[in-house]
């Protein structure tokens, strides 16, 4: 194959291993960066470079994006991959974006210390009971390790009923509307004798919910509980959940948080997250999720839950235009502020203020107890 | 359509009047090799369906075109027996002397003939390959649908139980459109060729102007484009305009006279580029700069 020699002028390839072989291997490179490469994606990718020849790195690269990538988060990688892959004159090693450590599990304590109050109470269960009490109402922000451990598996059984939305379509039902198109058919099956009256009503369907967590630095005591919580909601049977982080730039977690469980997702959503702690530039977030997601439909009828404290490094102006374009889309806009529930807590933040006269909820969100009720707003859109 | 290469590709779709790039040319190359569907996904107004189109007249077959819509079933994209024509059927075989002895078995296969079958998009695609099938917008559709659709193209073939197997000659060229509205399944994008399909560069926007619109002037092209383009650069913009948008202002521009580009021309046209009130404000307060520039 001479296509090798070129791929190898560029420092790309090894002459003493099979295309095949060094083909497969980049697949796994970037399998290794993140994107989701399945055996038949590498199979299709060889089939497609054997059409195409290893003459042309640029027709290689095509093959590989069509055959490989399955989004255009994909094809950022990909390019990043391919270019380390077979042309590593470029300087190696590069460097990545910083991704915080995983969080590692300590025990759980049988009960906290200072957690159970009444020295003298013997009963364990009566004394866990209290705590779970006292939990509700803390703010998470202020949580010691074993409480938030205890936190996450209360938030795991975050009660949530999605919310519906009517759809055009009908169902049948024992009242309502008759329906003729089914009554004619059922008379039908009976060779034209009367039949019983069937009759339909207006089917509901899950109305989707939005959800846009703040990771800024600011918000960093409550983005973990956040994503709890988001997690929660995702996994709710029929609940159609989208999540996203807003921060620096507009990241697309849903595909993270589909992981079952919590740790093993929150450890996938912070490799997703490119921006976790860093500034806020709330308003131009929301512009990129409404052009690139919510005008084109993801938004449209959807509850959308911005949740963040609204401090905005950016013009509080335009963070006030794109929630009110978000609140021409969507069915309802909901606002959770975790400072909103503290005491002497005033909306005096530039964009807070500015948000607040085009959402139509809201809510506090620093503790379980605040969670639960976000759940129940929720519920009623 | 009986290709070599990708740069034959895009040659005949050239011929057509759709100008693509080289990444476009060899996915499209590599489809048609593969058998494989493509799955296009972009902002609106790049070309997605555009090429389609150009495809099926590029090969001379048929193009059959699949809608998609929320509350989309198989029997909107596949077949529907045409029930009032069966039961008119049976009345006129009534009306003609009855149904004697042996000849209700008959009157019951005769039901269920070809000429009471509704061929949807997907079923007429299989039964005239070869063919080019878009599906468009599939993002509109319900997962279930998309389930569906997996079914049929992995084995082009379609079974209806009271006629039996209707399978491909050959498996016909399917293009799927998405806008992105929703994620589409993986097993669903595993089984495509993915392309990102990008807004053109300022070159070849210009030469698709000059081969769709050869009446415009060339220099009204290169200004329109070189605004359009500008104009996309803006994040401030709702709806930055795609190539449809650039086709119908140039379109809009040369039916008014224009052989160039002027503040006040370009100011009474703005609907055909942008369709938002907002973005209409800042285009012309922007055209101002972007003119005399």
């Amino acid at each position: 194959m001479t296509g090798l020699d070129e791929l190898d002028q560029r420092g790309g390839l090894d002459q003493r291993r099979a295309p095949d072989e060094v083909l497969l291997g980049f697949t796994t490179a970037l399998r290794a960066a993140g994107v989701a490469v399945t055996h038949d994606r590498s199979a299709a990718f060889l089939e497609a470079c054997a059409h195409v020849g290893l003459a042309d790195p640029a027709a290689v690269r095509t093959a590989g994006r069509s055959t490989l990538c399955g989004g255009p988060d994909d094809l950022h990688r990909f390019d990043g991959v391919f270019e380390a892959y077979f042309d590593h004159r470029a300087g190696l090693p590069r460097p990545r974006p910083a991704t915080p450590g995983a969080p590692t599990l300590t025990s759980l304590p049988e009960t906290d210390a200072d957690g159970a109050g009444e020295g003298d109470d013997s009963d364990p269960v009566r004394a866990r009971a209290s705590d779970a009490e006292v939990l509700r109402h803390r703010d998470v922000a202020t949580l010691s390790a074993g409480e938030k451990q205890r936190l996450a598996a209360q938030l795991a059984r975050l009660r949530f009923r999605p919310p519906r939305r009517r759809t055009a379509r009908h169902d049948r039902w024992h009242r309502g509307q008759v329906d003729a198109r089914a009554t004619v058919r059922a008379s039908l099956r009976r060779l034209g004798e009367p039949a019983p009256i069937a009759y339909r009503r207006r089917g509901t369907r899950p109305r989707r919910v939005v959800l846009l967590v703040d990771v800024s630095g600011s918000m960093s005591g409550y983005a973990d509980a956040l994503l709890r919580v988001a997690h929660r909601l995702t996994h709710v049977p029929d609940a159609r959940v989208e999540t996203f982080t807003v921060g620096t730039r507009l990241t697309h977690l849903t595909r993270a948080l589909s992981v079952r469980d919590p740790e093993r997702a929150l450890v996938a959503a912070g490799d997703t997250v490119p921006d976790w702690s860093g500034g806020t530039r709330l308003g131009e977030s929301l512009q990129v999720f409404l052009d690139r997601w919510g005008r084109r439909g993801l938004a449209r009828g959807a509850v959308v839950v911005v949740l963040s404290d609204g401090w905005e490094r950016g013009d509080p102006s335009l963070l006030a235009e794109q929630v009110r374009r978000l609140r021409r889309v969507a069915h309802r806009v909901v606002w959770v502020n975790p400072h909103r529930g503290k005491d002497g807590y005033e909306p005096v933040q530039g964009g807070v203020v500015a948000v607040l006269p085009h959402v139509d909820d809201f809510l506090a969100g620093h503790s379980l107890a605040t969670y639960s009720e976000l759940c129940e707003v929720l519920s009623r859109a | 359509m009986q290709v070599e290469s990708s740069a034959q590709v895009a040659e005949q779709l050239a011929a057509t009047g759709y100008l693509c790039d080289e990444s476009l040319a060899t996915v499209v190359f590599l489809a048609g090799r593969m058998q494989r569907p493509l799955l296009l996904e972009g902002e609106p107004g790049t070309g997605k369906t555009a090429l389609a189109e150009a495809l099926a007249q590029v090969a001379g077959v048929p193009l059959l075109r699949l809608q998609c819509y929320e509350g989309i079933d198989a029997s909107q994209a596949l077949y529907d027996w045409d029930f009032p024509r069966q039961v008119l059927h049976l009345r006129a075989l009534e009306a003609a002397g009855g149904l004697g002895g042996q000849g209700v078995e008959e009157a019951e296969k005769s039901l269920y003939d070809e000429r009471f079958l509704l061929a949807r998009p997907v079923l007429a695609a299989l039964q005239q390959a070869p063919a080019v099938l878009l599906v468009d917008e599939v993002d509109r559709a319900d997962d279930e649908f998309e389930a569906f659709l997996l079914e049929v193209l992995s084995t082009y073939q379609v079974s209806i139980p009271e006629l039996g197997t209707v399978r491909a000659a050959e498996p016909p060229l399917v293009v799927l459109t998405s806008n992105r509205t929703r994620e589409l399944h993986d097993a669903l994008k595993r089984r495509c060729l993915y392309h990102w399909v990008d807004h053109p560069g300022l070159e070849r926007e210009v030469e698709i102007v000059r081969t769709r619109l050869p009446e415009v002037s060339a220099a009204l092209a290169r200004q329109v484009v070189d605004v359009v383009q500008q104009l996309r650069g803006d994040t401030g913009l709702q709806k930055p305009p795609g190539v449809a948008e650039t086709l119908d202002w140039s379109q809009a521009l040369h039916h008014l006279g224009c052989a160039e580009l002027d503040l006040e021309t370009a100011a009474r046209t703005l609907g055909a580029l942008v369709k938002y009130r907002e973005d209409a404000d800042r285009v012309k307060h922007a055209l101002d700069r972007l003119l005399t520039t």
